[in-house]
């Protein structure tokens, strides 16, 4: 099925299309597939796209002929013909515009399904569920996912924790396992797959896969308050020893940093100043905000803004400057030695050789 | 008696005649001046909204500020302009199509018409009390919920409960009417599809309105009295609201296409010279669309997470509405097909309105494939498809209304320049503003985001669609230009039937008497007015001898009613307020008072009045 779609693409509105994926970036367009859930997104689009073609074409026909040709002459007074109908053309328009639903009817069904798949149970277990009602063992990876006003949680079967950036291997297909704490989100790759809301108090369950590396954007979907437009998440395809390495890294107990330096000045600050009781930082403290094991990894602070030292001091001090309504609580009078040693620190916070 | 009752109402000042007028002529005007002030305002919030996105990362307001103007823009657009201007055009045009004198109950009319309004002011007021309703016009718990939203939800979930008090009771009033009043001859397959749906629609709103006043009652207890109906910490469930809404949600959109349906099946056979192709067809469409559209609401939340099975039957659901709607457009076409065309700015409206909203029927289709609508939902892909139905299609359709009915209603025609400088400028406008939307979704961006990072293809595409809109709101300034200058140039109208046209609200005199019919008439035809003019004498034959004419007495208790129930529902957001002037408690009782009371003034009977004879032939031969 997948290669006579594959032929789609090279009639004229699927050029068209590639035409207009241009104008969106890499990794972010959805016009510009990167794994099989986008593709059979984009194929059936275009399949949608044709039959409506079709539908377009008799229309605007018709219609132009009609205004073109039945215009009122000056001067004619005769009245037109009274028709009433006609049962022929009745039936046609009935009929026709049925089989054309049909068409899409066909695969509309079969990507639900599709889309629906579970993680398959592992080889030997008979998918006993958890005490806990946790999910039946599965070699595949889950994720648990869990929105936030206005950040990602990701947590990994490993029993590590990742903020805002979700680390997959590449061509392989992934659970994700979402939930809200709060308000309604939504989870969007849009060149990888289809979206999924996150609901406090429901779990659901979808997969994504990506047939190339890179650095994927994430964004949420669902009006969830005044940052809802900022609330943006990275999706980090590796090569699956990268990945692996990464998994193992983030897994490792934290290396507290050499006494009497700069760094385990601004660890000290780190504790002092309560960060820690909403960051974990290598399994250690709360996850109220996002965990910030690999925070110097990130390309973005909070998602949005670029990541740098002046970036970072602005935020702590104020953060309801850069994101309206988010749950960071602002350190305006900090000390700038203290500020100084708790940027040294945080851009210690790697999960990368 | 009769005589010094009419001579007292000659003495009434014209405001009060205004505020106690039960007449359906002058509340459809009532209706329409509301309407268009509501949507003179979304529109402006429409133009706040497209100068922040105009440029990425752009300060021109905060997302709390965007917020609210979202949310205020789709309810006040749906709720408080397109829901009036609709029942602005019902109630002038339906009793005269059906040979009516009024509707079935003049008073309730104006009832339901005061409601409305003093729900809308309610709403409306919020921005005065600590901001506006802002989790969107959808109001998603738990994001409506007292924990994440300001009282603003407060004056939406009470605001809209009250003016749909007011909706509700003027479509229980069209069903009545347009059941018993029709004059004689005027069989149900006899009337004009404008009448055909406006009661399809009126049956939409009970049965719609109904579930949207249970879930808004519920939102007010849990935010008001702290009921936890959606909270899912307490055990509520969040995708319960989504279901209510939606339940009520979905009709909505055919609540207000199917009287813009309605008005372009009157338009466009009125300036084709024809009659509407395929008549039963287009009836039985309409219903099949009105039933199908409760079967089909959960393709609003395909990405809600409920499972394979339920998405699958509603996405084959929601793609047999587009076998009705199908057979419209061609039947459409195919009155146009033949005919003998007039292009004037009415004509010029209802025609465009056919490939407009084909353009916003293949999107509806696409979106009916749930696994493909997993990319579209909640994307500007979703706003483009809903603008082509509810501008391309519901505004272009009103517009025409205005300018085929404006003569019967305001005794001259529009200019036609200016209506052509409208029309064109609107047209262009549109689909600048949202054709390129489509794009724009289906590249990444989500709706309802207050601004986006540069750098991510966005920036070029939502610049247009600002241009656009500027062009759109340039179009409406000259629609109001148009209406202002039309009424000190235009030519006043004597001729009964301006517009050559076929139905039977063109038999009446211009201007109209108040009883619109001083006789009566006998309908031998589907068009009855074209067929006297081709087949008879070119007069509306009487069923009735002239007798004296029976009329209601003007009130002004619908007005305080409405007042006692906005000043009610104001007590009822004071519950949450911090520091409340007067205790919410005596507002509360005031508001009880004033409408109950009014209820009981009411019960006082009300035998109306009557012209003589002698009088409407004085006014026939004045207006003849």
């Amino acid at each position: 099925m997948r290669k006579r779609k594959g032929l789609l693409r090279f009639l004229p509105l699927s050029a068209i299309l590639l035409l207009l994926a241009g104008c969106g970036e890499e990794r972010l367009s959805a016009l510009d597939p990167k794994g099989p859930q986008a593709q059979w997104i984009f194929d059936n689009m275009v399949l949608s796209l044709y039959v409506m073609a079709l539908v377009v074409i008799v229309v605007f026909t018709l219609f132009f002929i009609a205004v073109v040709k039945f215009r009122k002459k000056p001067g004619d007074n005769e009245l037109p013909k009274q028709v009433e109908g006609s049962k022929a053309l009745e039936i046609t328009w009935t009929v026709i515009p049925i089989i054309l639903l049909i068409i899409l009817a066909v695969p509309t069904i079969q990507g639900t399904y599709y889309f629906a798949e579970g993680p398959p149970e592992a080889a030997g277990e008979s998918g006993t569920e958890g005490e806990d009602g946790a999910a039946p063992e599965t070699d595949a990876i889950v994720i648990d996912v869990t929105g936030h006003q206005y950040w990602w949680q990701f947590d990994y079967q490993e029993g590590f924790t990742a903020g805002n950036e979700v680390h997959i291997p590449v061509g392989e297909k992934v659970w994700f396992n979402l939930t809200a704490s709060d308000v309604m989100h939504s989870f969007w790759v849009p060149a990888l797959g289809g979206k999924l809301d996150t609901v406090p108090g429901v779990e659901s369950m979808m997969w994504l896969q990506a047939d190339e590396p890179g650095v994927y954007k994430g964004k949420c979907a669902e009006l969830c308050g005044p940052s809802h437009a900022l609330m943006d998440f990275k999706v980090i395809v590796q090569e699956p020893d990268e990945y692996a390495a990464w998994v193992e890294e983030m897994s490792a107990e934290e290396q507290p940093p050499e006494e009497n330096t700069v760094v385990a000045d601004g660890r000290k600050v780190f504790e002092d100043q309560g960060c820690i009781g909403c960051h974990a930082v290598g399994g250690q403290g709360s996850a109220q905000g996002p965990t910030l094991t690999n925070f110097a990894d990130r390309e973005y602070i909070a998602g949005v803004i670029d990541y740098n030292n002046e970036n970072l001091e602005a935020w702590i001090r104020d953060p309801q400057s850069f994101k309206q309504g988010n749950n960071m609580q602002p350190y305006p009078n900090m000390s700038d030695e203290d500020m100084e040693a708790l940027i040294e620190y945080l851009n210690t916070l790697s999960a990368e050789e | 008696m009769a005589t010094a009752t009419m001579t007292a109402k000659k003495e009434k000042s014209v405001l009060w005649d205004w505020l106690t007028t039960v007449d359906h002529k002058k509340l459809a005007i009532l209706y329409l001046v509301a309407g268009t002030l509501f949507f003179v305002k979304a529109g402006v919030m429409a133009l706040f909204i497209r100068i922040q996105l105009m440029i990425p990362e752009n300060d021109f307001m905060t997302g709390q500020v965007f917020n609210e103007l979202i949310t205020m823009h789709g309810t006040i657009m749906l709720f408080l302009a397109v829901t009036p201007l609709i029942f602005g055009f019902m109630n002038f045009a339906i009793p005269l199509q059906i040979g009516a004198r009024d509707v079935a109950f003049p008073f309730i009319n104006a009832l339901g018409f005061w409601i409305f309004f003093f729900g809308g002011l309610l709403l409306s007021v919020s921005w005065f009390f600590g901001g506006a309703p802002d989790a969107g016009w959808t109001a998603y718990v738990p994001l409506s919920t007292r924990e994440f939203a300001g009282s603003g939800m407060d004056f939406y979930a009470l605001g809209l409960q009250v003016s749909g008090f007011g909706t509700l009771i003027s479509a229980i009033n069209f069903i009545v009417t347009i059941i018993n009043m029709r004059a004689p001859g005027m069989t149900m397959m006899r009337m004009p599809l404008f009448c055909w749906t406006g009661l399809v629609t009126s049956i939409l709103i009970v049965f719609a309105f109904t579930p949207l006043a249970a879930g808004l009652a519920l939102l007010m207890l849990d935010r008001i009295f702290s009921g936890q109906f959606f909270l899912p910490d307490m055990g509520g469930n969040a995708i319960l609201w989504a279901h209510i809404f939606w339940i009520f949600g979905h009709p909505e959109v055919y609540i207000l296409v199917l009287p813009a349906f309605g008005i372009i099946s009157e338009v466009v056979p009125a300036f084709s010279h024809k009659r509407l192709f395929g008549y039963t067809a287009m009836v039985f469409a309409t219903i099949v669309i009105a039933f199908l559209s409760f079967m089909v609401w959960v393709h609003h939340m395909f990405t809600i997470g409920i499972g394979p099975i339920t998405n699958s039957v509603f996405a084959l659901a929601t793609m047999t509405i587009a076998v009705p709607t199908g057979i419209k457009i061609f039947n459409w076409l195919f009155t146009m097909w033949g005919g003998k065309l007039v292009f004037n700015t009415a004509m010029l409206c209802a025609a465009s309105f056919v490939p407009t909203f084909v353009l916003g029927g293949i999107t509806g289709v696409m979106l009916s494939m749930a696994p493909v609508d997993y990319l579209y939902h909640d994307t500007y892909f979703v706003v483009a498809h809903f603008h082509y139905i509810i501008v391309g299609g519901i505004v272009f359709g009103l517009l025409a209304g205005l300018y085929y009915w404006y003569p019967k209603m305001f005794g001259h025609k529009l200019n036609e320049t200016l209506g052509k400088i409208m029309f064109w400028s609107l047209y262009i406008g549109f689909h600048l503003t949202f054709f390129i939307q489509h794009i724009l979704g289906l590249i990444g961006m989500q709706r309802r985001v207050y601004t986006y990072l540069g750098g991510q293809g966005f920036d070029m595409m939502n610049l247009v669609s600002s241009i656009g809109s500027f062009v759109m709101g340039a179009a409406i300034v000259v629609l109001v230009i148009n209406i202002v200058y039309s009424a000190y140039t235009s030519e006043r109208i004597t001729v009964r039937d301006p517009w050559d046209a076929r139905t039977l609200e063109w038999s009446t005199p211009t201007p109209i008497p108040e009883y619109n019919f001083a006789q009566t008439p006998q309908v031998r035809s589907l068009d009855p007015w074209f067929y006297e003019k081709v087949h008879g004498d070119g007069t509306m034959k009487p069923a009735e001898p002239m007798g004296d004419i029976h009329m209601p007495n003007g009130s002004i208790l619908p007005f305080m009613i409405g007042l006692g129930l906005f000043i009610w529902g104001f007590g009822m957001i004071m519950l949450n307020m911090d520091n409340p002037i007067i205790p919410p408690a005596i507002v509360i009782g005031v508001g009880f008072v004033i409408t109950f009371g009014m209820m009981v003034l009411h019960s006082k009977e009300d035998h109306g009045y009557h012209i003589p004879v002698d009088e409407v032939k004085k006014i026939e031969k004045g207006v003849g």
